[in-house]
């Protein structure tokens, strides 16, 4: 018996994980997002991050003997091979030079004998036959003289699989959300070669947020949250409303929303109709949606099926298209500003890199975009000419905002950066704020923050939406913050609205919508 | 479709169409012989194609067009000067020059190589200010240190005062002795088969380098660092060995071109040698990212023809040459503009086309649903 046996002990992230793998299983591995399935696969695979991070507990057992791997090179050797949830592959070569990236058969010459071994001539016979025989293991057709950037999603997905087949000592491989970028048709293809490579001795790793994949190809199920594994079970005992309970599961009906206020005679405030966004990684597909006035709608949804994009596509930071309608008038797309002078703020989910000025200080973030914007805290000179910094109406704002929010600084002057997440979140919460928008956007609030600071922030939110009546869409990968916090939810599921429910619905139902059209 | 396909010919090959006819049109109005411009364009086409080669491989590597080839012009340069001095003429001068320039260009790409690695993807304008840096070390080397510390004897190469080299290094002994090495006169017109031949050497081993295993390294790194890095091809290494061949050619190509005119001004005569080299290539229809020994001899033979009829058709003109050589001037910097903004351009093209894409995948669905 040759047993693949992991376990890591007392981590944060990841608590008493244990679970073993067989020569030729097929183990589907799924969990909410954060659930800890992409850290358990980068310990696995010897990840930079992970000895960054300071390492991690327990052991990696394969074949019986501990494996101890420093880099992924290491994870190479002792034949565990990966394919990442990105594409890694070359677009000008050919699926041939990508399979054998750097490790081409070479055949030596006289200059590459007095200049060193890379100047070895590559031995293109040899490479087609080593590319032919990877596809072919594989069991699809795919074109080796094809250059990537001609090809289909599809056929790069299985040309990153190949790479891996390529290499001789693969005992197991681990794929990273394989199907997510695959159609229909492609993605039962990929079914299809999981289960010919299981067959010859391969150990696959196979984590998707598809359920009904995992019940057709796996020989077991391990369904992780919270960093605990909490189901392991073989895959023919098992259904996919069983494995959503296991997912979202944990005391379910605790915090369902407190006070739900029923909106639904409000007029529309806004109106989106057909919206596609292209944000790499959140793409938006034919998104129709309403929201009406003085509620909070949650939009949340599965990392990467395009709940972020809708705002970041609305407010102009993606490329967008289709029509959004706001207050009687479409604002036009691709415009910030256009969406800032029409009262329109977004916090966005990017809050170092499109939130804050970090180097400047908080009365300056809190300001700016009022400023710029309204002409808020300007003081005209000269009649008008000179427009000068009302610099005593900035900092009265900033303490404002400081006290309201508990932000916790040395002074309104102190820069950004210094600052904890939570508090640079509320510094981004206080800069909409001081806007004084009638719609507000918030992206990923409690991203990064820690509990206590993220049931501030969201108070703070509910308290901004009942006391002015400003209408908030909340976009949030937790499902428990939004039903703490919205009065309706929307799902996101494949670029697309797959449901509208109200959020006292319970966990278990809106879990089925998140994973109901997953692309 | 076909019209499609000759749209998009003249889109990808717009600047050296346009050059084809502005020369056609300079070539009627300069008046000149076919044999002196034939004669003339082969002439420098020996001159030049060396040092133009020089620029293909870090393009290969991703790094652009490389204006730290004027690094090992200079480090050919410093070699002509010592073989001068050292009064060693014809052949073995010139080759002597050569294996003296190797060690001072690998230094220099080296720097510049690692520089460029500090600077990824700013890798043109650091090649740029690079040059003037090092021009003014240059010009230690030569004025002051040329004579104390490097031993320079001879009158026709020092200055009077004991120190420094002359502003004109004479080269007279030198002058095309490897042009006029199995030279070949057709028709009036005078091939000079050992430059050619060398130069042809040059272009072999172009071809046989990309498929090389550090060629289809370079060509990895050039188009994904990042996929590069993770299948542990050493990235920083392959762009810095790169830049070191490239500035060794660019010294060869250098001596190259010193040898057929003869003389050269000691301290100008880098200075604008990779602005035209680049210039030319970029004439030729090359781009940042692709360059082929096809745009190489297309760009020099297009470039020059320029240089040769331009002034003679201004002066034909508007009776002043000045006009030619001005147009000259504005042309070259204007192509290596035009180039860099069009890189750029394809670039946000790729880009907005992904949306388009996305568009109309959804135009598409709701046919389909409006039919279903």
């Amino acid at each position: 018996m040759k047993n693949i046996k992991k376990d890591f002990f007392g981590n944060q992230v990841l608590t008493d994980i244990n679970f073993t793998l067989n020569e030729g299983e097929v183990l589907g591995l799924c969990g909410e997002n954060g659930a800890g399935k992409s850290t358990l696969m980068k310990i696995l695979f010897g990840m930079d991050v992970i000895r960054e991070t300071g390492g991690y507990e327990g052991d990696i057992l394969i074949h019986g003997e501990k494996a101890v791997f420093s880099t992924p090179f290491d994870a190479l050797k002792a034949g565990i091979g990966m394919v990442h949830q990105e594409f890694s592959l070359i677009p000008g070569f050919t699926a041939t030079e990508n399979i054998l990236l750097n490790r081409e058969p070479r055949k030596t010459n006289v200059i590459s004998q007095v200049f060193g071994e890379r100047l070895n001539t590559l031995d293109r016979k040899a490479m087609k036959e080593r590319s032919d025989a990877a596809i072919d293991k594989m069991g699809v057709k795919i074109d080796p003289n094809m250059t990537i950037n001609e090809m289909p999603v599809g056929h790069k997905q299985f040309t990153e699989i190949a790479r891996e087949l390529s290499k001789d000592q693969l005992k197991l491989l681990i794929l990273d959300e394989p199907t997510a970028v695959l159609t229909e048709h492609e993605a039962e293809a990929l079914l299809a070669s999981i289960r010919n490579m299981a067959a010859q001795g391969i150990a696959i790793i196979f984590i998707t947020h598809r359920l009904h994949e995992i019940l057709s190809v796996c020989d077991k199920v391990v369904v992780m949250r919270d960093g605990y594994v909490v189901q392991d079970v073989p895959a023919k005992d098992t259904n996919v409303p069983e494995i959503t309970r296991w997912m979202v599961g944990r005391s379910v009906q605790s915090a369902a929303a407190t006070q739900i206020q029923d909106h639904s005679d409000a007029p529309i405030l806004m109106s989106i109709r057909h919206l596609w966004v292209d944000m790499p990684g959140e793409i938006v597909r034919d998104v129709d949606l309403d929201v009406r006035q003085g509620e909070i709608l949650g939009i949340g949804g599965l990392a990467g099926q395009g709940k972020l994009g809708i705002p970041n596509g609305i407010m102009g930071l993606y490329e967008a298209g289709g029509t959004v309608v706001f207050d009687g008038k479409e604002i036009p797309l691709n415009s910030p500003r256009k969406c800032l002078d029409a009262s329109l703020a977004f916090v966005s989910e990017d809050r170092r890199g499109v939130g804050l000025l970090l180097d400047e200080s908080l009365e300056w973030n809190i300001a700016f975009t009022a400023m710029q914007v309204q002409n808020k805290f300007l003081k005209n000179l000269l009649g008008g000419a000179v427009k000068w910094r009302d610099e005593k109406a900035i900092r009265a704002v900033t303490q404002k905002y400081i006290e309201a929010l508990q932000i916790k600084c040395t002074s309104s002057r102190q820069k950004a950066r210094e600052l904890s997440g939570g508090n640079q979140q509320k510094i981004c919460l206080a800069k909409a704020f001081a806007l004084e928008p009638k719609f507000l956007f918030v992206s990923e609030p409690t991203r990064g923050i820690d509990v206590g600071a993220k049931s501030l922030v969201l108070d703070a939110l509910k308290q901004f939406n009942r006391e002015s009546g400003v209408t908030v869409v909340m976009i949030s990968s937790e499902l428990e913050e939004l039903r703490q916090t919205c009065d309706r939810i929307a799902i996101i599921s494949g670029g697309k609205v797959a449901g509208i429910r109200p959020a006292t619905d319970s966990s278990e139902e809106l879990g089925m919508l998140m994973v109901s059209q997953v692309v | 479709m076909k019209k499609n396909h000759v749209v998009e010919f003249l889109r990808n090959n717009m600047v050296p169409i346009m050059f084809i006819i502005i020369c056609a049109i300079c070539i009627y109005l300069s008046g000149f012989s076919w044999s002196y411009l034939l004669n003339q364009v082969v002439t420098r086409m020996g001159r030049n194609i060396f040092l133009i080669l020089s620029l293909l491989i870090p393009i290969m590597a991703g790094m652009g067009l490389n204006f730290g080839m004027t690094l090992g012009a200079m480090a050919g340069e410093i070699a002509l000067i010592l073989v001068a001095d050292w009064q060693i003429w014809g052949i073995p001068g010139v080759v002597l020059a050569m294996l003296l320039s190797i060690p001072l260009s690998v230094l220099l790409g080296l720097m510049c190589g690692k520089l460029m690695n500090m600077a990824k993807g700013r890798e043109m304008i650091t090649g740029y200010i690079l040059n003037y840096f090092m021009g003014g070390l240059y010009l230690l080397v030569v004025l002051y240190m040329m004579g104390p510390i490097i031993p320079i004897k001879h009158t026709s190469i020092r200055l009077p005062r004991g120190f420094g080299v002359r502003t004109t290094t004479d080269l007279s002994n030198m002058r095309q002795c490897l042009d006029n090495q199995w030279a070949l006169t057709i028709g009036g017109v005078k091939i000079p088969l050992l430059t050619f031949a060398i130069i042809g050497l040059l272009c072999l081993f172009i071809v046989w380098f990309r498929k090389t295993k550090l060629g289809q390294d370079m060509r990895a790194v050039g188009q994904d660092m990042e996929v590069a890095r993770d299948a542990g091809i050493k990235v920083e290494r392959t762009r810095i060995i790169s830049i070191i061949m490239s500035t060794v050619f660019a010294g060869f190509g250098m001596i190259i071109y010193l040898q057929n005119i003869g003389n050269f001004p000691t301290y100008t005569a880098h200075t604008q040698i990779g602005m035209f080299c680049i210039a030319a290539l970029l004439v030729g229809g090359a781009s940042v990212e692709k360059a082929s020994i096809g745009n190489v001899f297309l760009g020099v033979i297009l470039f020059h023809t320029m240089f040769i009829v331009a002034p003679k058709a201004g002066q034909n003109l508007t009776a002043s040459p000045q006009i030619g050589e001005y147009f000259r001037v504005f042309v070259s910097y204007g192509i290596i503009t035009i180039a860099l903004v069009m890189y750029e351009a394809k670039k946000r093209r790729t880009r907005s086309g992904a949306g388009a894409l996305l568009a109309q995948a959804q135009q598409a669905e709701k046919k389909g649903g409006e039919t279903a």
